[in-house]
């Protein structure tokens, strides 16, 4: 995948991803329209599908709101790339199937606007930008295989089936 | 080698002799928790799963307190999923409005979580149990979804890190203020991934509300858990109300930690953090002059008897100040209804203090208090992220129960001993 990058700081909690005021629906289109809004009030409107978001330490911090990772996504977001995830955001953008990496260099080095190419199965982002490559940590073999099923629920149902 | 309290808990849930840190395993887990915002995700993708019945009708909490009594048609909307699920799947432990409380101020009271027990819930604060020697954590709905379908949950085991704390706990100081300091001292990202155990005795003098407002905001530095080996206070506390038989699991005495962190109580006042991390605390000698708009006590951080006890004590015959709103929220049915027995109520509504039913409410910026653009709350809930209670342009300071009460008084951050 290829796109566009936003760039984010420290911390971004899931109060900023998706505000606890719009959390009375579940519907995902609903919730993109306010994705990242108490961060950048613009964000909605200006994030297109394809676009990528690349943060500093502890995205996702805070509530274990599968809403942030689901408004994301719903959003059109195809991946984030960040220094260091809040675990329970962790867990869900995998169960969901939302694409991430973890890796600090690229984090630093990558600024907003820059075009960023990543290959999800190798864990490999190349800034296209400034023609800088970097190597995110590769996921442990048990979540490529949740991932590989289209999230926990398609990995359940094959756990399930085996039983 | 042995084993800290969270791998023995793990190695217990997964039938190993031992497990160490970084380890991948599938374990039972002996209770799943959702509230009305992450329930009606669960449901729908438990439906997808495919499964007719959950694994254990016993072993599910669902507890509708985040927008509730609800607060518009969207969050009926919600509720009414979540109830109707508990209606068709005959879940024991739905707690409908008029039984409810804040969920994790409940299931304690409830005598749903134990010592030794692993508990996965839909809600980040389920880290609160960690107060009775549980390893709970928080996970998002797909992960409820499974657990509900198969009774267990992936994990991957976390290193421990240990804080112990010494001395004794100067006046006003409690559970909250030990937490909010030691996030001030590792930050909101310190414990990342990782398992907090909380000794020493301090800890071991420490009451369960304190425990149970302490390990409440272990993910707050972004902690999987955080733990307190469970004693004779978490004993007495659980024996009269255990819903099933439990079994307590204690740190081996050569468990191995990743680091070790010790305080002293003498270094340790009351804590106040400001805007718009955690992170951000100070000492109540060092806030200076803050004027506030609102109060807000309670919440599943500090909404229990202890604080409500502690909050009358320092309004008994005063009001708040004109330019405060106070608006005080026990946590639960029972907490409201012995307040009321115990003459807080009283009090509190003698200061002029708006008193809640049971409600997450203003804590998320849900509804009863939510703040205007440029607006200043002091309050005893647990984050104060951007727009965490309102207006993305307003502002939230935590404290404990004392320092919220006294500055209700005063109409600014204020020390309790400023109004005594």
């Amino acid at each position: 995948m290829q796109g566009r990058v936003w760039k984010f700081g420290n911390d971004i909690d899931t109060d900023a991803i998706i505000p606890a005021r719009y959390l009375n629906t579940s519907d995902p289109a609903e919730l993109a329209k306010h994705v990242m809004e108490d961060a950048d009030a613009t964000f909605p409107e200006k994030v297109k599908p394809g676009d990528i978001i690349v943060a500093l330490k502890n995205f996702g911090c805070g509530s274990s709101r599968e809403h942030a990772p689901l408004a994301l996504k719903a959003a059109g977001v195809a991946c984030v790339i960040a220094h260091s995830f809040a675990r329970i955001f962790y867990r869900n953008a995998i169960n969901i199937g939302l694409p991430i990496l973890e890796s600090p260099e690229a984090a630093v080095r990558i600024e907003e606007g820059h075009e960023v190419k990543v290959d999800l199965a190798k864990g490999s982002i190349v800034n296209l930008t400034t023609g800088e490559t970097f190597q995110a940590a590769p996921f442990p073999a048990f979540m490529q295989e949740i991932m590989a099923r289209g999230g926990l629920i398609g990995y359940v149902q094959w756990r399930l089936a085996q039983k | 080698m042995g084993m800290t309290i969270a791998e023995k808990i793990l190695a217990r849930h997964a039938d190993k002799d031992c497990v160490r840190p970084g380890e991948l395993i599938n374990a039972r887990v002996d209770l799943v928790l959702g509230n009305d915002v992450t329930a009606p995700v669960a449901i729908k993708e438990f439906r997808r799963l495919g499964v007719e019945k959950v694994f254990d009708r016993d072993r599910i909490a669902l507890v509708p307190d985040h927008f509730t009594p609800n607060k518009d048609i969207q969050s009926a909307e919600q509720a009414k999923i979540v109830r109707e699920f508990a209606r068709e799947q005959d879940i024991t432990y739905y707690f409908e409005v008029g039984r409810m409380g804040i969920e994790h101020a409940l299931l304690p009271e409830e005598g749903l979580a134990l010592p030794g027990e692993i508990i996965v819930g839909a809600d980040s604060h389920t880290c609160t149990y960690g107060a009775l020697g549980a390893l709970a954590t928080g996970v998002g709905s797909t992960d409820m979804a499974a657990a509900m379908a198969l009774g267990e949950a992936w994990f991957k085991v976390p290193p421990t890190l240990k804080f112990i704390f010494r001395g004794t706990l100067r006046p006003w100081v409690s559970g909250k203020d030990l937490i909010l300091y030691l996030i001030g001292k590792i930050g909101v990202d310190g414990a990342l991934y990782r398992s907090m155990e909380f000794a020493g005795e301090i800890i071991e003098n420490l009451s369960m509300d304190s425990r149970l407002s302490m390990c409440n905001m272990a993910i707050e530095a972004g902690a999987k858990c955080g733990i307190i080996a469970p004693d004779a206070v978490t004993l007495d506390y659980v024996s009269a109300r255990a819903k099933r038989p439990f079994e307590p699991v204690y740190p081996d005495a050569d468990a191995e930690y990743e680091k070790v962190y010790t305080f002293d109580g003498a270094d340790i006042e009351p804590q106040v953090a400001f805007p718009h991390l955690p992170e951000n605390t100070r000492g109540i000698s060092e806030v200076g002059e803050i004027t506030i708009d609102q109060v807000v006590i309670g919440s599943c951080t500090n909404g229990r008897i202890e604080d409500l006890r502690v909050a009358a004590e320092l309004l008994k015959g005063k009001k708040a100040h004109k330019n405060v709103r106070l608006i005080i929220i026990p946590g639960t049915q029972k907490i409201l209804r012995q307040a009321l027995q115990e003459g807080l109520i009283d009090i509190f509504l003698a200061a002029e203090a708006v008193v809640s039913t049971p409600t997450c409410g203003p804590c998320l910026g849900g509804h009863m208090g939510i703040l205007a653009k440029g607006e200043r709350a002091l309050a005893t809930t647990n984050r104060n992220f951007v727009g965490r209670m309102g207006h993305p342009e307003s502002e939230v300071y935590l404290c404990n129960p004392a320092v919220a009460a006294a500055s209700a008084v005063t109409g600014k951050i204020s020390a309790p001993e400023e109004v005594l």
